[in-house]
């Protein structure tokens, strides 16, 4: 809300800064944008009186101007602004003015211009005559009959003043952030009223009444309205209109607000807007067929040209203000070229109407087509302004001797809105706000935002004005009350009781894995929570799969963020490639996300939502076991034992040879025994999906179900006694063929579940010489050790053949010479 | 025979010094205190003498050995510490060559700023708590007092996935979810995204996060709302941070207010991180409203709260001087570690 301080304090006194006043007005709830100051940069431009113009002589497009401007002679000025006249007022910069520019033609300097007497084509200028732009005034605000050319000043304006002091044009312009609760404020009349509360100041109301007013409007128009939509619909006529450009007085107010003056009529109804916050419209009474006005939705497939010229498509859900046969303007967006005021017109239709603010927000949505009107009426207006603003109207248009005022006023107001009593106590207000004022500060603030304050003791019965739709509970009193005491007033106090802090398993698990991977090497990544459903086909998810279960977006901003992602993997490799295509040699990342499936048991219910976890890397002597290793110590870090890799064929994303199921094995459950539970799937990046992402290194990738992984973790620590007694190791080294995996050897050692045996661990593969093609041989370390007493070499023995023995029954294998 | 031990003595003392390795100092022990050196063969002469004679000599030799063994062991050290030094300087390394490099990662810059803000509400008390992405209409707009015809509610501001689920727009429906699980005392925070149908630009992001927070309890007052952020605002931003409260408007809190805090670039002299005005805007707050405080079945007569909420991005973007909000989400490598 623009609000010109000079035009505020037509209803308000006003006696601080412009600083001060906006500091006191943001803290009682209206906060400021910005302001400007404006006319303080206008200096020596007097208003001057052209008496002569002779042409120059050395130049076709420039003139010779003598001007009075108050002193004993008048001044020569050149000028090549093609409208002056002999008799034109017009601003004057004198020798040594100072003015805000742009000059013409010219760009905009910061900090103004400087002027000086000079010469033009060898003939004496002493000043120079100013536009309206190069004053200061933005293209937007500038009269039509303005535009081109210097300022030609209203007559009658003293020869020899500043322009600034004749024409009033110091003033602070403030623009407010009005909240969507306080539609009211969108006025001056509203911002009026918070600052006599700010300032504990009286309030004056504008004047509307008329001084003489004729015949009876019945006999001109007839209403009638045949929607909801429409809460209030009244309208007032005006007979021997006389179009003609307003008062400056009136110009200037307009300009002030940031509003382009037109004609008298159509100013005055946008002045009346800006007072009160009621849109109002006028209409040719001659352009309404039967001098009737119905207002109802359109039909599906009606058209109608806007004021704008453009033909728009309507449907049977906007609300038309139509004649007897024809639809005139689209309620509360904007009135048709058929019905627009002309010079000829004689008499108007003043609209001053309340429409339904959904309905009115949803036809412009869909005309694409929002106004100023449009814009206040979404915001919703109190249908009581109405016979007040129409008023106004007449008040001013018999002012300006613009036109005759018809007595009366049609008015449907079928459901009159009226004020809400709310109930409010002294006791619970000081609860609330943690202070303790008296009743009668507080009535004194309620009265000075012009609410009416009944009842006693602890009891105050608040009526506020209809104005003010949002004054509705207690709470409403408090928050007013609360305001013009001054949310700074308030004491600083911490709460009583105290409270343990906290957070879930989940989180710590979360936390601490973040710590465990940037210690790693790691960085962290956030991608967004939708995605691409395509990200899928690039990495070879197969068309059926559980991946492809999307919790899909119904409006989404464009197909690549259409679907709640089930996966977190495609944006990794996403982030990865981008980071590879950016030159970067090396990349380890991690991301922790929400992944999202749709819900099948019940279409309207939420979809299931888990944590997942992506690592990425690539970089030189990156490989699969760098990659495993990240993987393997989380897992140890988060506490989860018995993790097995189990190799996996099938899964698209990855290199068939090169890809293993994460699987925590021995899971203790309450019912089914020991599990095994999969964490996980990770491996190389199958070479068709890095071609896909333009990542031509090979690309390492692991996704974890996080909340599995969170499910087993336990970060419990329990000392186990140190080994007090030597272990003894063995080394074996078998020939095995190629297929052969680590973790078979493994399982069948440790499957002999013989208590000595602590640890079997591979420690070499060896290819070459002495090895069949084909062939490989591992060698394995393992570890024997008793926790009670020392080992004897029998015991060690024992188990030692034991361990030989199996190898060879169950996997056919036997020792290499080492 | 005094005169030989005298001799032996600047003997061993010449050869001594011009001994240069440990070696030759050992062949110089073994030649006057070996088993066959010059001193042993004087003391193993001494059996010709008189009892009074060999003790006198006997202690002269003695004196003599345990000073030659005295200068062994001086010019052992010595040589030692020579050779030490010499080696010390074959082995010299340029400290000043690049390290080895032991990579430590880096966590998001706004996974960053939303632990040091749950930090500091941890220390006053606040348990961390999370809700659903996906929310319900009901929990994120009617639970929360906002009107059938409120204008967030539309399809060009929120994303649905059908008439009654959508995208949240805000974290304030875990206050909801919380009012419904828990009884008061309540003091909770909760971060996590939000979504928007913003076109993404530098300043907006369809998705972003929040940490929204939620106090209730018996004679909770505007002022502990006003203890409490301000406190936080001094533990986030530095202990010289002022805090100002300025009325404004939310449908879930009544009355609202929204935070500014004193700029903690220029300390509130004006910058260009505050646009000249010296405050920055950070977080939206106010006494919970009695209708979301009945959603939750809580005694409105009995208990108050407050509750508030704050774009994560926002701070992230206002601390690290980040211009375009985009960066947050491309995750390019040389952006994330700035924030190790």
């Amino acid at each position: 809300m623009i609000v010109s301080l000079e035009w505020l304090k037509d209803y308000v006194d006003v006696n601080v800064d412009p600083v001060t006043f906006c500091d006191r007005m943001i803290m009682s709830g209206s906060n400021l944008e910005t302001l400007e100051l404006v006319g303080q940069d206008i200096k020596k431009v007097v208003v001057g009186k052209i008496v002569e113009i002779t042409k120059h002589p050395d130049a076709d497009k420039l003139s010779v101007c003598q001007i009075e401007v108050g002193e004993e002679s008048p001044i020569q000025i050149v000028t090549g602004a093609p409208n002056v006249f002999v008799g034109a007022y017009v601003p004057v910069c004198l020798d040594g003015s100072h003015i805000p520019g742009p000059l013409h033609g010219q760009p905009k300097v910061e900090g103004g211009v400087d002027l000086k007497a000079s010469k033009l084509r060898g003939v004496l200028s002493n000043g120079m005559l100013a536009s309206f732009s190069e004053l200061g005034f933005s293209d937007k605000v500038i009269p039509v009959d303005q535009k081109d050319g210097i300022w030609i000043l209203p007559e009658g304006l003293k020869v020899g003043e500043e322009v600034v002091s004749a024409l009033g044009l110091e003033d602070a312009i403030i623009d407010f952030e009005i909240t969507p609760n306080r539609p009211d404020c969108l006025s001056m009349i509203g911002m009026a009223r918070e600052a006599a509360a700010t300032f504990g100041e009286s309030f004056r109301y504008p004047e509307t009444v008329c001084k003489n007013e004729v015949e009876d409007v019945n006999d001109y128009v007839k209403v009638s309205v045949e929607s909801e939509n429409c809460k209030r619909y009244t309208a007032r006529v005006v007979k021997d209109v006389k179009v003609a450009p307003s008062p400056w007085w009136l110009q200037k107010k307009l300009i002030h607000a940031g509003m382009r003056p037109i004609n008298n009529i159509v100013d005055i109804t946008n002045f009346v807007m800006l007072e009160y916050g009621q849109p109002l419209h006028a209409f040719d009474i001659e352009s309404l067929a039967g001098h009737q006005i119905i207002v109802k939705e359109a039909k599906d497939g009606d058209t109608f040209v806007t004021l704008d010229g453009t033909e728009r498509k309507l449907d049977s859900e906007m609300l038309m203000i139509n004649d007897c046969e024809k639809a005139v303007a689209v309620a509360g967006v904007m009135g048709g070229l058929n019905s627009e005021i002309t010079d000829s017109t004689s008499t108007i239709v003043v609209e001053s109407a309340n429409f339904f603010s959904n309905s009115v927000r949803m036809t412009s949505k869909r005309l694409t087509l929002r106004t100023e009107a449009s814009g206040r009426y979404e915001k919703g207006i109190d249908p009581n302004l109405c016979q007040a603003a129409a008023d106004r109207v007449c008040y001013l248009i018999e002012l300006l001797g613009a036109g005759t005022v018809v007595k009366g006023t049609v008015d449907i107001y079928p459901k009159k809105e009226t004020a809400n009593r709310v109930h409010a106590r002294v006791s619970r207000i000081n609860h609330v706000l943690g202070i303790s004022l008296d009743r009668e500060t507080m009535v004194k603030y309620l009265t000075n935002l012009e609410m009416k304050v009944e009842g006693e003791g602890d009891d105050l019965y608040v009526t506020a004005p209809t104005v003010r739709q949002d004054m509705a509970i207690e709470e409403d009193v408090v928050e007013e009350v609360a305001r013009i005491y001054g949310y700074d007033n308030l004491p600083v106090t911490i709460p009583k009781g105290n409270n343990e802090a906290g957070q879930s398993h989940d989180r710590d698990v979360k936390d601490l894995t973040r710590e465990t991977l940037c210690g790693m090497g790691l960085n962290e990544i956030q991608t967004y929570s939708f995605v691409s459903p395509k990200g899928l086909d690039n990495i070879r998810i197969e068309e059926d799969s559980w991946e492809r279960n999307f919790v899909k977006i119904l409006n989404p901003l464009g197909d690549d963020t259409s679907v709640m992602r089930t996966v977190l993997t495609p944006q990794m490799l996403e982030v990865m490639a981008r980071n590879f295509n950016r030159k970067l040699p090396a990349f380890a990342a991690f991301e922790i996300g929400n992944t999202f499936t749709a819900n099948w048991l019940d279409e309207k219910g939420l979809p299931y939502e888990s944590d997942n976890l992506s690592i990425g890397m690539y970089g030189k002597g990156v490989d699969f076991f760098t990659l495993k290793g990240v993987v393997a110590g989380l897992l140890s870090k988060l506490g989860i034992k018995d993790i097995v890799y189990v190799p996996e064929t099938e899964y698209g994303v990855y290199h068939p040879g090169r890809c293993a199921r994460i699987v925590a094995t021995n899971v203790h459950t309450d019912f089914e025994g020991d599990e095994e539970i999969e964490l996980g799937i990770m491996g190389e990046v199958h070479p068709e999906v890095t071609e896909k992402y333009d990542i031509d290194t090979k690309a390492y990738v692991c996704e974890l179900f996080f909340e599995n992984v969170i499910e087993l973790s336990n970060t419990v620590k329990l000392y186990h006694q140190i080994p007090k007694h030597p272990a003894i190791t063995r080394d074996i080294a078998l020939l095995c063929d190629e297929e052969m995996t680590v973790r078979e050897i493994e399982e069948a050692i440790l499957g002999l579940k013989i208590d000595l045996i602590k640890d079997v661990k591979l420690f070499d593969i060896y290819r070459g010489a002495q090895v069949p093609e084909n062939k490989k041989s591992m060698a394995f370390s393992i570890t024997y050790r008793d926790d009670e007493r020392t080992l004897t070499d029998d015991e060690v023995v024992k188990a030692h053949s034991a361990v030989l023995a199996t190898l060879k029954d169950k996997l056919g294998l036997t020792l290499r010479e080492m | 025979m005094q005169e030989r031990l005298k001799n032996i003595l600047e003997d061993a003392k010449k050869k001594l010094e011009e001994a240069v390795s440990v070696d030759e100092t050992e062949n110089i022990r073994v030649r006057f205190l070996g088993k066959k050196g010059e001193l042993t063969e004087i003391l193993k002469s001494m059996g010709s003498l008189t009892p009074e004679e060999r003790k006198q000599l006997g202690q002269e030799a003695n004196k003599t050995k345990q000073q030659i063994e005295e200068l062994l062991q001086e010019k052992k050290e010595a040589l030692k510490a020579i050779a030490q030094q010499a080696k010390f300087r074959m082995e010299k390394i340029d400290v000043t060559e690049p390290a080895k490099e032991i990579k430590v990662g880096t966590k998001h810059p706004v996974t960053i700023t939303i632990e040091e803000i749950a930090k500091v509400f941890k220390s006053m008390g606040f348990t961390l708590t999370e809700g659903p992405e996906v929310e319900t209409v009901f929990n994120n707009f009617d639970a929360l007092n906002a009107g059938p015809y409120h204008p967030a509610r539309d399809w060009t501001d929120t994303f649905y996935v059908n008439d009654e689920v959508l995208l949240r727009t805000q974290t304030s429906p875990v206050q909801v979810r919380t009012l419904k699980a828990q009884e008061p005392p309540i003091r909770v925070f909760a971060p996590g995204r939000c979504f928007r149908c913003d076109t993404p630009d530098a300043t907006h992001s369809p998705m972003f996060h929040q940490v929204e927070g939620l106090v209730v309890d018996e004679g909770i007052t505007m002022a502990d709302l006003k203890g409490v952020l301000d406190s936080f605002a001094k533990q986030m931003f530095g202990e010289e941070t002022k805090t100002k409260f300025r009325p404004h408007h939310f449908p879930f809190t009544e009355p609202s207010a929204e935070m500014d805090v004193s700029c903690f670039k220029c300390g509130g002299r004006g910058c260009r991180v505050c646009k000249g005005s010296g405050w920055i805007e950070i977080l939206g707050c106010g006494m919970v409203h009695p209708n979301v405080l009945k959603v939750g079945g809580i005694d409105t007569e009995k208990y108050t709260g407050f509750a508030f909420g704050m774009g994560v991005e926002r701070v992230a973007m206002l601390k690290y001087e980040i211009d375009d909000i985009r960066l947050l989400y491309e995750n390019d490598m040389r952006f994330i570690e700035q924030f190790k």
